[in-house]
């Protein structure tokens, strides 16, 4: 069954949509939409840069994502907004890495893979390690979960029950990097933010607690990743982006659901 | 004396070269209640926020007994509009016990003498009808209330409060003090509440502090006992939660905001 490419790429994106779905409502939550564009936008340059030193691409992309938060803890805020920064680290930075990669003679490189990614061409190899991913960032957004939602919340009441704010940011920003990683070669650099906030975003039309919220994530992400790779098979349409779109048209739907349930008076 | 629960020496705190604290020393030992007080921006947030953990002194130092549990009350909680919580679900973070993982917050098979305590606060504070509603529905005084409740379900040893009643008529302020001295009475526990009037406090205070950037003056709060004089000030409804605090200021500031208070002597106006 798993030689079936089909299937395979199916798992790899549900692997993706079960870490995706609990770090997707932080960012949602944390408004921290720019920076992970920044972080996957730059992880382009961190693929060119093991390319270069002939490392594996995660290499490079965990290197550069941590890279992109020591930047934004320690340059933010002083002359510029965090959006303005965020901006200039993402685009730069995925222009640099872009320049790069043209400079790579003799290494066959497929750019267009990681821009809008290649999840058709997983290999088994490949699923295992969107799965150790995948399982790496459930399991620390798991183990913290209720200092993350509380820091979330308010950070003052988080300090005052001894939860260290700065350390549950860390544990955010390397469960980004590692999801990054794993899915630049997915759903490609410019659409991994996509797959972070849609599912999100749909499932807080039905939830009404933070938990209730983070599993229906899950299960709409899945449900974007089945239904984008249908119609990708079907349409012949690039496969990444048919995700999005997927996800995208379950967003409409559970927006117009909820239009109409707040319009239809209760009895 | 008892070792103090929390205190801070020679506390200082800028911002760049703006100087927000200087020259704080404070100690709030078990059982007191303290009110702190200032006109805005005289650093009250700041000093509270330093007292929690939540920011540190750019000079001098903070000393938290060790374990020491903070029930704290800010003065604001914005849920983002994305966030959906329910009051339920927001009490049952504060349970006691470090429940870290989502797995052991989920397991609503919460231990019998958990569901107790969370029963019997929400009682105490009266925010039964609230449980199923949403916290971004809930009015100003309401979301107090609410957190306090969260508060005392961490079973504190210190309650610290950031104008709690700001908003409250003078009913609902002086029904919240009783409250509060009820659960100092019960529990044992230490209040440090910052008051967002300069001159009106909880009766029950054992100390006042009036706070500009450093400490202006302490002292107790003025009783009035009489009762015809206490109902002339406060009217009726408030039944003595109330109490007036007499200024003693040795020094004058930068003010821009008139003075009200009584003085016994006059301000000699070296400006130190």
């Amino acid at each position: 069954m798993l030689d079936d490419f089909m299937v395979r790429a199916f798992l790899a994106g549900a692997g993706l949509a079960l870490a995706a779905g609990p770090l997707g409502c932080f960012v949602v939550w944390r408004r921290m939409a720019y920076f992970g564009d920044a972080v996957s936008h730059a992880a382009l340059l961190g693929v060119a840069l093991s390319l270069g030193f002939s490392l594996s691409p995660i290499v490079g992309v965990l290197l550069v994502a941590v890279l992109v938060g020591y930047c934004m803890a320690r340059f933010s805020g002083a002359l510029y907004a965090v959006d303005t920064l965020l901006g200039v680290v993402a685009h730069v930075s995925l222009a640099v890495g872009l320049v790069a990669v043209s400079k790579l003679s003799g290494v066959r490189f497929d750019l267009n893979s990681y821009l809008f990614g290649d999840i058709l061409a997983i290999t088994h190899s490949g699923l295992l390690i969107v799965w150790a991913g995948a399982l790496v960032t459930f399991a620390l957004l798991m183990w913290r979960w209720v200092p993350l939602l509380t820091s979330t919340l308010n950070p003052d009441l988080a300090a005052a029950k001894g939860y260290d704010v700065d350390r549950e940011q860390l544990v955010l920003m390397m469960s980004l990097a590692v999801l990054v990683a794993v899915a630049i070669k997915l759903v490609g650099a410019l659409l991994i933010t996509a797959i972070l906030i849609i599912p999100a975003a749909t499932a807080r039309v039905f939830s009404k607690t933070p938990e209730q919220m983070a599993v229906i994530a899950v299960v709409i992400g899945v449900l974007s990743v089945g239904s984008g790779l249908l119609l990708s098979l079907y349409a012949d349409t690039p496969s990444g982006p048919s995700i999005v779109v997927a996800a995208g048209a379950l967003f409409l739907m559970a927006n117009a659901l909820a239009a109409r349930w707040v319009a239809r008076p209760k009895h | 004396m008892d070792k103090p629960l929390i205190s801070m020496h020679d506390v200082c705190l800028h911002y760049g070269s703006d100087v927000v604290l200087h020259d704080i020393n404070f100690a709030v030992q078990k059982g007191e209640i303290v009110t702190i007080l200032g006109p805005n921006g005289s650093g009250k947030s700041t000093f509270l926020r330093i007292l929690i953990g939540a920011l540190k002194p750019t000079a001098g130092k903070l000393n938290q007994q060790p374990s020491l549990r903070i029930g704290y009350v800010p003065q604001r909680l914005s849920i983002d509009a994305n966030l959906p919580l329910t009051v339920n679900r927001f009490l049952s973070l504060a349970a006691r016990g470090q429940m870290h993982s989502m797995a052991q917050s989920m397991s609503h098979s919460m231990s019998h003498s958990k569901a107790q305590a969370m029963s019997h606060w929400v009682e105490q504070v009266g925010i039964q009808t609230l449980l199923s509603a949403q916290m971004s529905q809930l009015s100003g005084g309401q979301l107090q209330r609410v957190m306090l409740t969260h508060a005392l379900l961490a079973n504190p040893d210190i309650l610290i409060l950031d104008e709690a009643t700001q908003g409250l008529d003078q009913q609902g302020e002086a029904a919240f003090y009783r409250l509060i001295e009820q659960v100092r009475k019960d529990q044992g526990c230490a209040v440090v509440l910052v008051s967002h009037d300069l001159h009106v406090v909880m009766s029950a205070s054992d100390r006042v502090i009036c706070l500009n950037g450093h400490v202006c003056c302490e002292g107790a709060p003025t009783i009035v006992s009489a009762a015809p004089e206490y109902r002339a000030l406060f009217g009726l409804g408030t039944e003595g939660a109330l109490a007036l605090y007499r200024h003693d200021h040795d020094h004058s500031h930068d003010h821009t905001h008139t003075h009200e208070h009584a003085h016994d002597h006059s301000h000699d106006n070296h400006g130190s």
